[in-house]
């Protein structure tokens, strides 16, 4: 019996980036453009995915992330939106293989853009890639103008943010100077989108940059 | 729960490790920075629970911590960012992110190997 040392020096992530890799190249054969859409429990996900929908004149569907129930993709299936629901039962984020299990259940009979909306949460999904183009990163303005001072990562990561809930400026107090100046530190390249899912404001703008990007 | 999927990871790639080299882990050295959104006495406490019947069962994880450090985009130097500022403390320009801080991997495992 003799000890041994021995170098490993690998990622805990490669897993989970070896499934996200094979999503993507799915996505891809089948002309899909697939939106990582992170913010936490409330920021308005679904409104905004559907408000985007709605101004996107492409073939949408959408994967909806929660704990429990299925009352998003209920909402979106009623209004005849190509919808798969995971839930991952505790779990604080989608990772790579529960989004390779639904996008197998998801019929892509036409090129068009997926929205994936993670659970709830500022945090943990920015950590996992889960096969998508682009992350969206959706904030309001009642979440605070701190946010991206707290939550760095999700700020970081983000390819397009949105910010919700601009007819509520006049109410709250959000300094969106120290918001859009904790924004540029972290990240110089994301547009920022002001909108709101009360008026439909901003919405038209927001899925412009989406089409542009996703070449459609 | 957060840490317990992850914890499960790093016990695979230990024990694949050690059966390529048809030997037991005895001790695995992690290296996790405080931006990966990982925490490392979470793992630690999920170790021992998930290693149990694998050939890392009865290993110690030895857990080296990285802080997050901005590098300022005008001097060039790095520094650990203050609460609610990006401000680099040699010459007060602006700090962007970096990697350092965000590490998460397995560095190393010791195995005991059976002799031929």
């Amino acid at each position: 019996m003799h000890m041994m040392k021995a170098d490993v020096m690998v990622d805990i992530h490669a897993r989970n980036n070896h499934i996200a890799e094979h999503v993507h190249e799915h996505l891809a054969e089948h002309k899909i453009f697939a939106v990582n859409i992170m913010g936490a429990p409330g920021t308005g996900k679904t409104t905004t995915l559907e408000n985007l929908l709605k101004h996107l004149d492409i073939p949408g569907y959408v994967i909806e992330g929660d704990i429990e129930s299925d009352i998003d993709t209920e909402r979106l299936r009623s209004q005849n939106i190509a919808a798969s629901q995971i839930n991952t039962f505790g779990a604080c984020h989608l990772d790579a293989p529960l989004v390779h299990n639904a996008i197998h259940a998801l019929q892509f009979d036409k090129p068009g853009i997926l929205f994936i909306e993670n659970v709830g949460n500022l945090v943990c999904p920015a950590e996992f890639s889960i096969g998508e183009d682009i992350k969206l990163l959706q904030v309001s303005v009642t979440d605070g103008s701190d946010k991206p001072y707290k939550y760095p990562l999700a700020f970081e990561k983000a390819d397009i943010i949105v910010l919700n809930k601009i007819d509520l400026l006049p109410y709250v107090d959000f300094d969106e100077a120290f918001f859009m100046e904790g924004i540029r530190h972290l990240n110089k390249k994301a547009p920022v989108f002001k909108v709101s899912g009360k008026t439909g404001e901003g919405f038209a703008e927001a899925a412009a940059w989406i089409k542009q990007r996703a070449r459609f | 729960m957060h840490e317990y999927p992850v914890t499960v990871q790093i016990v695979d790639i230990a024990s694949e490790t050690a059966k390529k080299n048809n030997g037991r882990v005895r001790r695995i050295d992690l290296v996790v920075g405080e931006d990966s959104g990982f925490i490392g006495e979470s793992i630690q406490m999920y170790f021992d629970v998930v290693a149990e019947g694998t050939p890392c069962e009865g290993a110690q994880l030895f857990i080296e911590c990285v802080k997050p450090q901005l590098r300022c985009e005008k001097c060039g130097k790095h520094f650990e960012r203050k609460r609610f500022s990006f401000q680099c403390p040699y010459c007060c320009g602006d700090g962007e992110p970096t990697t350092i801080g965000k590490e998460f991997y397995v560095k190393s495992v010791e195995l005991e190997v059976e002799d031929q």
